[in-house]
């Protein structure tokens, strides 16, 4: 479960630290300053994560939401401990991510990743067999002699052909591919999934059979499961809850019915009318673009293309704050759920 | 929906591709009315790309047969080169998925665009400058004229493909062919493409042909859809008809498929497309097919009408010979 702002201040008596944990994560990019000359080498912070507060408990499945250019491929790297944050705290089952991962294999072992581009995640001089004992062996999980039967469980875990193992990543197609980084990921044995855009790029039919795939793996195997995606659909489907990125920060989270049903973040209410329904007239989109992280609008970073803002938006940056159950939004006039905007401002 | 009198402006017959031993596309048959918009669905490797491409003429390393009547312009597919030369860009263009590699990396967006208008328009300098400024605005760039010497890689993907519909829109084409214009993109950005594209074509009364994924952004998008199945018409019709009414088992798995949201329970298809070498002779879906009958495998399914008397162009076909 995400936990807003005050229901994280739980008792320390508590009996299991979430998985992960962020805390104001900040982190910063030095880019060159937007314009400079040969002569100025001059060079500027750009904030990928600002303020990002999220926990993720055992058992969880979060969908992790935004345009391209919100944050989700840096936050990814910050759970992962490939990045150790510029600020704030990022922490795994309560310790620093970054201290748990140089601590031997373990955090590497419980944590696994399914990357975007699989084919490229996969040494295609290897054959299919090679790659998923791979990570068997790297992180001793069975004996030399039970090695191949377990290749083959994993292989029919994942709905690959029997004959898979000796094929090479060149010879399959792109929903086999994916189910081989799928299979690979699973060999260490993880509690945790993380996964960024895994099936997007597919055709619907192949998206299917991964979606139900990674449906029943994590029921099964309880799994936690952190998973990037721009469909709604797909996080509807799949995750028990949302977190909604714009610009670098977390602005609506909760469970993802609850938050696709009804809205409260503007931004998470334009992303749901954008998503494709059958029959309905394409709604109006978003006025112009999303700004540049080196150049953020006043008071709240959304207040540039947002439909619903007031006078007090480009004064005042709104923070992660409880919103009903479970649910916490940043915004200074949240929708209700009629759709309708809060009259007083929080 | 269209006017069921309204003029083909395109008419494709038995439209076959063969690379090698494999037929990659057998006997597509399919008309555009003028000002219509229809959809080609299908999974991965389907052919509709290649449908698109042979208008075109841009397929190479194989043997198309067939015959693409276009109003005025004749058989596009027993045209020279030459004479495609002077239709592509001007009655016919194409947007192609990837935006990003379909645009020249070393030259500003802006000289792109003005290259286009000044060898198809025969247009001055100047005069290709001020409308190519224009077109940028009508796409909804913004800072038009600083945009101008932009080159690709610092847009995004957004801006990207917002300056290839000003492209393939610059000489007020008849026939826009879209190849899935917006699967690379984020949802919101998709919404503004299609609205766009649809809004650019409408107002010319151009015809469109979208190449997509997503039978829901098909349907708010098109008057018709045209199902594909490995290289074949499987089931055409008017968009309600394929999404509401459809009669083929695979146009019924593909919507099955479909996550809208909300969606808690999808029925993933079974196994895979066959590869050529092993596609059935007769029904190529049945090795797939729930309601697959003995005679399947072995003979072909022709199209049909799926309701008596319905012969024109604009009306439901499909290929099935047990059919829901
Ligand atoms: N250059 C090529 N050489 C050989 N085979 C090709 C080539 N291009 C396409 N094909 C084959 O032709 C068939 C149709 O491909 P096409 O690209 O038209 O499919 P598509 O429906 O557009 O698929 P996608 O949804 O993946 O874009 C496939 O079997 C594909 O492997
Ligand atoms: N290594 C980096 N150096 C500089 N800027 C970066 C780097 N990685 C990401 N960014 C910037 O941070 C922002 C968020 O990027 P990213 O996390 O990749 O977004 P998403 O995955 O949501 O598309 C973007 O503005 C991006 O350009
Ligand atoms: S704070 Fe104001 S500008 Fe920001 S999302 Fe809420 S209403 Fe819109
Ligand atoms: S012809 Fe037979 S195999 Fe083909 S779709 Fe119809 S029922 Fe299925
Ligand atoms: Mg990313
Ligand atoms: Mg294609």
């Amino acid at each position: 479960m995400i936990m807003s702002q005050t229901q994280t201040k739980r008792p320390s008596t508590a009996p299991t630290p979430p998985v992960f944990e962020l805390i104001e994560v900040e982190q910063e990019f030095s880019v060159p300053q937007p314009g400079r000359s040969l002569f100025n080498r001059d060079t500027v912070g750009l904030k990928a994560l600002d303020g990002v507060r999220l926990s993720i408990a055992q058992g969880a499945s979060l969908a992790l939401v935004g345009e391209s250019g919100s944050g989700k491929s840096t936050l990814l790297r910050v759970l992962l401990g490939l990045d150790a944050p510029s600020g704030g705290r990022a922490l795994y089952r309560g310790k620093p991510i970054r201290e748990a991962r140089a601590r031997g294999t373990g955090f590497a072992r419980d944590v696994a990743m399914v990357y975007q581009d699989a084919r490229g995640s996969l040494d295609p001089r290897m054959t299919v067999g090679q790659l998923i004992a791979e990570p068997l062996r790297h992180f001793n999980i069975v004996r030399k002699g039970e090695e191949a039967a377990r290749v083959a469980q994993l292989i029919d875990r994942v709905g690959l052909p029997t004959d898979a193992a000796s094929r090479y990543p060149s010879g399959l197609s792109g929903g086999q591919v994916r189910r081989v980084a799928i299979a690979r990921a699973l060999a260490s044995e993880p509690s945790v999934l993380v996964a960024d855009e895994a099936v997007s790029g597919l055709d619907v039919s192949t998206q299917a059979q991964l979606l139900t795939l990674l449906r029943s793996l994590q029921r099964d195997m309880g799994l936690t499961l952190v998973f990037i995606t721009h469909d709604l659909g797909v996080a509807s489907y799949l995750c028990e809850e949302i977190a909604i990125m714009y610009l670098g920060r977390i602005v609506e989270t909760g469970p993802t019915d609850a938050v696709l049903d009804t809205p409260a973040h503007p931004y998470s209410a334009a992303l749901r009318a954008a998503a494709p329904r059958f029959f309905e007239p394409i709604p109006e989109p978003l006025p112009g673009e999303i700004p540049s992280p080196l150049d953020l609008p006043n008071g709240c970073r959304f207040s540039s293309r947002c439909p619903a803002a007031q006078e007090d938006c480009r004064l005042r940056d709104p923070q992660l704050g409880q919103q009903g159950a479970g649910r916490a939004v940043a915004c200074l006039h949240p929708l209700t759920s009629t759709g309708a905007q809060a009259s007083e401002t929080r | 929906m269209k006017d069921m009198v309204t003029q083909p402006i395109l008419s494709l017959r038995d439209l076959s591709v063969h690379r090698g031993a494999a037929k990659i596309l057998d006997r597509v048959t399919l008309s555009l009315a003028e000002g219509e918009t229809l959809a080609l669905v299908g999974e991965s490797g389907a052919g509709k790309s290649t449908i698109a491409t042979a208008l075109m003429r841009l397929l190479d390393g194989a043997k198309v047969e067939g015959s693409a009547e276009m109003t005025g312009a004749g058989d596009l597919l027993a045209l020279s080169e030459r004479q495609m030369v002077k239709l592509r860009g001007r009655r016919l263009s194409m947007i192609f998925q990837d935006a990003g590699s379909a645009l020249n990396p070393s030259y500003t967006v802006g000289r792109q665009l003005i290259t286009v208008l000044r060898r198809n328009l025969g247009l001055s300098k100047a005069e290709a400058r001020s409308r190519a400024i224009e077109l940028f605005t009508s796409v909804g760039i913004n800072d038009p004229e600083g945009r101008m010497s932009a080159y690709p890689h610092q847009l995004s993907g957004g801006m990207q493909q917002r300056v290839m519909v000003a492209i393939a829109l610059a000489c007020n084409p008849d026939l826009l062919l879209a190849d899935e214009p917006t699967s690379a993109l984020d949802v919101t950005i998709q919404a503004q493409i299609v609205r766009l594209i649809l809004a650019q074509t409408k107002s010319r009364g151009a015809s469109c042909i979208f190449v997509l994924h997503d039978l829901a952004l098909a349907s708010q998008s098109c008057d018709r859809i045209v199902v594909l199945y490995a290289g074949q018409v499987v089931e055409a019709g008017p968009s309600r008809d394929i999404l509401e009414r459809h009669r083929h088992p695979y146009t019924k798995q593909l919507k099955s498929c479909v996550l809208e949201i909300g969606t808690k329970d999808i029925t993933a298809p079974e196994g895979t497309v066959p590869p050529h070498s092993e596609m059935p002779v007769g029904c190529r879906f049945a090795t797939r097919c729930p309601r697959a009958l003995p005679r399947c495998a072995g003979e072909a399914p022709p199209l049909q009408p799926a309701r008596a008397g319905a012969d024109g162009p604009l009306d439901h076909h499909f290929a099935c010979w047990n059919p829901e």
